[in-house]
């Protein structure tokens, strides 16, 4: 197979040569070359509708005056408005009230479903079923209370936090590190709490430890360790445990005590986000009715 | 045409083209960088930003090498979304003691950028432990070693004059100070007056991980507890047409 003569062809040349190398003249085929002549057209004008060119001291606005900021200022408004009436009737519902009215226990119940995978999901699981150490709210075993009110105090003020005076509040002593029951107190009165709920335990440890528990621990947890939910004593007789049950988490609850921690989410939600998911951890099976 | 004649020259002389090419280049570069540097719309000063006390400072450096950041970002988008989900959209002057950032929107895991003050320092100590045991549907890997490792200090005087260098406002005296500062930090126990002069009132003070000793683990807890809760956005009103 020859090669072909490129002289013998007649085809137009830009002019360019190099060492005898002509450059045949292809231009780009029309739609592209306009296509690419209109980019530019509208780039020029994407740039004087939005913010781009620099001047002495700050970028060109653009004349539809677009920014970000006010951009997503606007979204959130949007929402706040749509949702402003139903928002004010929520906050300022009785709190009893809530559940007889459908539209308000409908909206209280998504809303707080959302409030609570944003903000409450980590600690007490997406399910709500809780963790050892942070509480189960899908049972009827309430720390501080299970009606709709004692549910509301507590998502809004926390528990045992710092920024709001009016947290629940209580702390069960270190019997053990500040040595206010010996070893061998502890070790009767924990075998005492697990014949409360019937656990098997030493019964000769655990009689001992009926005393020890009467001086020291009934004030709070009552005399048959049923607990206080006004002081956020814990129910010891209904082998529900939040650090668990076992002989050794008990002997490490009772000898270094625990402190588990709730911020107080009046700070960082509305009132009303704080009633719906109020309402909705009420709902999920262990709210109580209000007296 | 004559001018483009001269084309030619440039055509035929590959230190010319190099020259001019790069003349090119940086007339680009110019127009597109420098106004960045100087107008007011992109630089905003906001208050409380402080650099990070050297206990943080050594966290975010554990932060760094565990790879954190490959699941995590610091960058809350101005998007409603993430503003609902994660709080105030984030500013640059946020990151801007940051070397390197931690901007991203590739998340595995949430957006860390406004995390500090969220969660106890108990459910930082559980959840670095076992993620697991506290969100069960979470992918995360376990760091319950960084408990055990207890960590002095001892370089990160060095650190902090390193960040110094490219701008981060340490002073000698920071600088200086910074292994103190790292234990008092820690150590609820301790004389940390200076650290508090030295870097502001809010700083934590806490044994974060609740165990004797400065572990990695305090660190990153201390580090992570920090993010976000340096600026007070209820008094402060972003601009904007920033």
């Amino acid at each position: 197979m020859s090669a072909k003569k490129d002289d013998d062809l007649d085809f137009e040349t830009t002019g360019h040569q190099w060492d005898g190398i002509k450059e045949y003249n292809k231009p780009l085929p029309r739609w592209w070359l306009y296509t690419f002549y209109l980019c530019i057209v509208w780039g020029i004008g994407y740039t004087i509708a939005y913010p781009a060119w620099p001047g002495i001291s700050g970028a060109s606005p653009g004349v539809l005056g677009y920014s970000t900021r006010s951009e997503v200022a606007q979204d959130i408004a949007a929402v706040d408005q749509a949702n402003a009436a139903i928002n004010t009737e929520l906050a300022s519902a009785e709190l009893t009230a809530i559940a007889a009215n459908p539209e308000l226990l409908g909206y209280a119940k998504n809303a707080g479903a959302a409030v609570f995978r944003t903000w409450c999901a980590q600690c007490h699981g997406s399910g709500a079923a809780g963790a050892k150490g942070y509480p189960n709210l899908l049972d009827d075993d309430w720390l501080w209370g299970g009606t709709i009110e004692d549910i509301h105090a507590t998502i809004a003020h926390g528990i045992r936090n710092e920024n709001d005076p009016d947290a629940r509040y209580s702390e069960m002593p270190a019997f053990g590190a500040d040595e206010l029951l010996t070893e061998e107190e502890i070790t009767q009165v924990v075998n005492h709490v697990m014949s409360l709920s019937g656990e098997p335990q030493d019964a000769s440890l655990a009689a001992a430890g009926a005393e020890v528990f009467e001086y020291n621990c009934a004030s709070c947890h009552g005399e048959d360790g049923t607990g206080d939910i006004y002081q956020g004593a814990p129910n010891l007789a209904d082998a529900i445990w939040l650090y668990g049950g076992s002989y050794d988490a008990l002997m490490e609850t009772v000898s270094y005590s625990r402190y588990g921690v709730m911020p107080s989410w009046q700070d960082r939600l509305s009132e009303a986000e704080v009633r719906a998911v109020a309402t909705y951890v009420h709902g999920l099976g262990g709210g109580e009715a209000s007296q | 045409m004559a001018i483009l004649d001269k084309h030619k020259l440039l055509e035929k002389n590959v230190t010319l083209l190099a020259v001019f090419a790069f003349l090119a280049v940086t007339v680009g570069g110019i127009v597109q960088i420098v106004p960045l540097f100087y107008l007011d719309n992109t630089i905003e000063d906001v208050e409380g930003m402080r650099p990070y006390t050297p206990l943080e400072m050594a966290g975010r450096e554990i932060y760094l090498r565990e790879g954190c950041y490959v699941c995590h970002s610091q960058m809350i988008r101005p998007m409603r979304d993430e503003v609902e989900r994660y709080g105030h959209y984030s500013l640059a002057a946020e990151s801007k003691y940051d070397h390197p950032f931690q901007w991203g929107s590739k998340r595995t895991g949430p957006d860390l950028a406004r995390v500090g003050g969220r969660y106890s320092d108990e459910w930082h100590v559980d959840h670095l432990r076992d993620p697991q045991a506290v969100v069960p549907e979470s992918v995360m890997p376990k760091y319950g070693y960084l408990e055990a490792k207890l960590i002095d200090g001892k370089y990160i005087g060095d650190l902090m004059a390193t960040n110094a260098l490219v701008g981060v406002p340490y002073t000698s005296d920071m600088i200086e100070q910074a292994k103190a500062d790292f234990a008092a930090q820690a150590d609820p126990d301790a004389d940390y007056d200076g650290l508090l002069e030295r870097y502001g009132d809010k700083v934590n003070i806490r044994n974060f991980d609740g165990a004797p000793g400065v572990s990695e683990a305090d660190a990153l807890i201390a580090y992570l507890q920090m993010l976000g809760t340096l600026v007070d956005f209820s008094t402060f009103t972003p601009d904007a047409s920033r």
